[in-house]
């Protein structure tokens, strides 16, 4: 990253509307060529920042650096930026054509530039057959299409994408998300992306960064937010379904013990705490592996202790490509996914093992991760 | 469960199937229609009466049957209610009111309709500080009646040497205009979604070039129910003409008065009949050919908050 230029920086920004500070003390770096999603449930500022690096709204203290240079009093047409709306925001009275020139003879552009970068867009876009239609006769994904055309039209650094694919049904959703992606491989811009979907996130972005609450929670890769998320607020709000909370404390041989249950930590990919702090263990239900009750010791399934741990399963979700399990384990509901075709039935005493490795110790009282 | 027929004994009966019948005759229908015709009947008698009349010669409107048709069509008192009735010194009838009429209406109506259409445009778009206090006033101007301000406004006018002038009475109207107006075009333009704004300001539109390129095209039937707001309203005003204007540049609506309520000579029923017509004809054509945009404009713009 280092060895990268910085294409948008955010330093100190602070956003408050009248006594209600939205953004506080907010700093981001993204480099050349990234794609950075931002990641949240709604009121959590993701759209603000972004409306903020746009320059569409006007902020109460701190920077905003685009391309190494200093545009925090700049107009958003002056800001090397293309925006990609949610509810894609196409001019009605104009053609697709018209939609796409707008900005271009805002500029001031000779005709004939004009005319070969909406070819160019068009081309890219596949949306030449659309030029001479108004927008009102266009379906959602080639309204989306020409929103992007627009963006690309100006030839800018910075792409901002806000919500673009949440007015679209899920079948296009995907299809556009992966065009996305190609059009973000070809063309090796700056992405800022705003979403509050989390595959979207976790299938587009070299880099999410989660926010909570007007701040950062956590900004990494997509793996690592996944695997390691920095606090609980991460671990909960990444992962369908969700990762599963036990609650307990650490033992005084460094094991995670609940309700007369201890599970050992060997191999936790971080500091097991002292004994006697309250923590919470978080499971993904992928991670979980599951054998009847019935089965010897030693032979207990997968990576899990050879005894495992006794739990009773409550409720079966078939999913089509595989199973979800809701289980109770010392009084506490944990669920594992497993494949579609599994033995196991309702009431049925198993057993169960964590791949500790993979799986996230939380201090109870601070909710970060230990 | 192939054979899906209903036993024998159920079928030989009716079932219901399909649309459920709907007796044209039934009760509801009845009720309905006829009080939609009775109401419709005597809005539109009064106008039959005035139509009948304005037909006939003087001699068959003293025979006292208002309601019967004209024995023999004249138009003679059209005539002279647009070329000949005397009002004050002037004998050349309505159409010198008319002509002030139209030179009143025309630039009051253009005038409080680009003022107000930029003014609705600024406040629903461009938050500038005091804009909320702004529009609050604006509004409130439109609760004081008018009774109170028509004297300072005399005064005014006199102070400024436009008292009794037509220059003055448009800028009266469209000064009197703005409050409804900005508040319909406020409301019309926050209706607008807020990301085409954000949009045309990223492709580098200004203050003005969104409101030309972008706001007015998608603004036509707020428009409309704009241009009929104000052309009815001020083709009918009698107040402000006939306190701000001098005999001859009395709009319409005040000569249409002083023809009807001379005191002088016999009343000629059949000419203050067609008078009335004349005058109201304006605003009955502006209703008719823009029925439809009125309707959608109103139900567009004006009801949303």
């Amino acid at each position: 990253m280092t060895a990268m230029q910085t294409s948008v920086a955010v330093k100190d920004l602070e956003l408050a509307y009248g006594s209600v500070t939205v953004l506080n003390g907010l700093n981001l770096d993204i480099a050349e060529g990234e794609f950075i999603v931002l990641l949240g449930p709604s009121g959590c500022g993701k759209s603000t920042l972004l409306n903020c690096i746009a320059g569409l709204l006007d902020i109460t203290d701190g920077q905003i650096w685009i391309k190494g240079k200093n545009v925090t009093w700049e107009e958003p047409k002056d800001r090397g930026i293309g925006m990609v709306f949610q509810s894609y925001a196409l001019y009605p009275q104009m053609t697709v054509r018209g939609n796409l020139s707008f900005g271009l003879k805002n500029a001031g552009l000779p005709r004939p530039e004009i005319e070969k970068r909406i070819a160019r867009a068009a081309e890219i876009l596949q949306i030449e057959p659309l030029l001479e239609r108004k927008p009102a006769a266009l379906s959602g994904g080639q309204r989306q299409r020409v929103a992007i055309g627009r963006a690309l039209v100006r030839d800018v650094d910075v792409f901002l994408f806000d919500e673009p694919l949440s007015n679209l049904d899920a079948k296009l959703r995907s299809e556009l998300r992966v065009e996305i992606k190609r059009l973000h491989q070809q063309l090796r811009n700056t992405m800022i992306y705003v979403t509050h979907d989390q595959i979207e996130a976790l299938t587009l972005a070299d880099r999410i960064a989660v926010m909570r609450g007007g701040y950062i929670q956590q900004l990494a890769d997509p793996k690592t937010i996944y695997n390691r998320p920095a606090n609980l607020f991460v671990a909960g709000f990444i992962g369908s379904p969700a990762m599963t909370m036990l609650k307990g404390r650490i033992d005084a041989a460094g094991a995670f013990a609940m309700d007369g249950l201890s599970v050992p930590l060997a191999g936790y990919n971080g500091a097991v705490p002292p004994a006697g702090t309250e923590a919470i263990l978080g499971v993904r239900p992928e991670h979980v592996a599951i054998a009847p009750a019935s089965d010897g010791p030693g032979d207990g399934p997968g990576d899990g202790p050879g005894d495992g741990l006794p739990a009773t399963i409550d409720i079966d979700e078939p999913m089509g490509s595989d199973s979800l399990l809701w289980m109770t384990i010392a009084g506490q509901p944990i669920s594992a996914r497993i494949e579609a075709d599994h033995p196991f039935r309702q009431g049925q005493p198993v057993r169960l093992g964590f791949d500790i490795p993979r799986c996230s110790l939380f201090d109870r009282k601070s909710e970060q991760r230990l | 469960m192939a054979d899906l027929s209903l036993p024998a004994t159920a079928a030989a009966r009716v079932e219901p199937r399909g649309a459920r019948p709907r007796p044209a005759l039934s009760r509801r229908n009845v009720i309905l229609y006829g009080t939609l015709i009775v109401v419709a009947l005597y809005y539109l008698l009064p106008l039959y009466v005035m139509v009948v009349t304005s037909l006939k010669g003087m001699p068959e409107i003293r025979l006292g049957n208002i309601f019967s048709p004209p024995m023999e069509i004249t138009f003679q008192p059209w005539v002279k209610a647009w070329a000949e009735a005397c009002t004050g010194l002037n004998c050349d009838g309505l159409s010198r009111g008319f002509w002030n009429s139209v030179r009143i209406t025309v630039p009051s109506v253009v005038i409080s309709i680009a003022i107000a259409s930029v003014n609705g445009y600024a406040l629903a778009n461009w938050r500038f500080r005091g804009s909320e206090v702004f529009f609050a006033i604006l509004i409130f101007g439109a609760f004081i009646p008018y009774q109170v301000m028509l004297y300072p406004i005399v005064i005014l006018l006199r102070e400024i040497g436009l008292y009794g002038t037509l220059t003055g009475l448009v800028i009266v109207h469209s000064i009197f205009g703005m409050p409804i107006l900005t508040l319909l075009f406020r409301n019309y333009f926050a209706s607008v979604p807020e990301e085409l704004f954000k949009a045309a300001r990223v492709d580098g539109a200004g203050f003005w070039g969104i409101y030309l390129k972008i706001m007015l095209p998608m603004a036509l039937p707020i428009f409309v129910v704009a241009i009929i707001l104000q052309v009815t309203g001020i083709w009918n005003d009698f107040l402000f003409g006939v306190v701000y204007t001098r005999p001859d540049t009395y709009p319409m609506t005040v000569q249409l008065n002083n023809i009807v309520n001379s005191t002088q000579g016999v009343k000629e029923y059949n000419v203050n009949m067609a008078a009335t017509i004349i005058t109201g004809l304006v605003p009955l054509v502006i209703y008719f050919i823009s029925g439809k945009l009125f309707v959608r404009g109103i139900a567009a713009g004006a009801v949303k908050g």
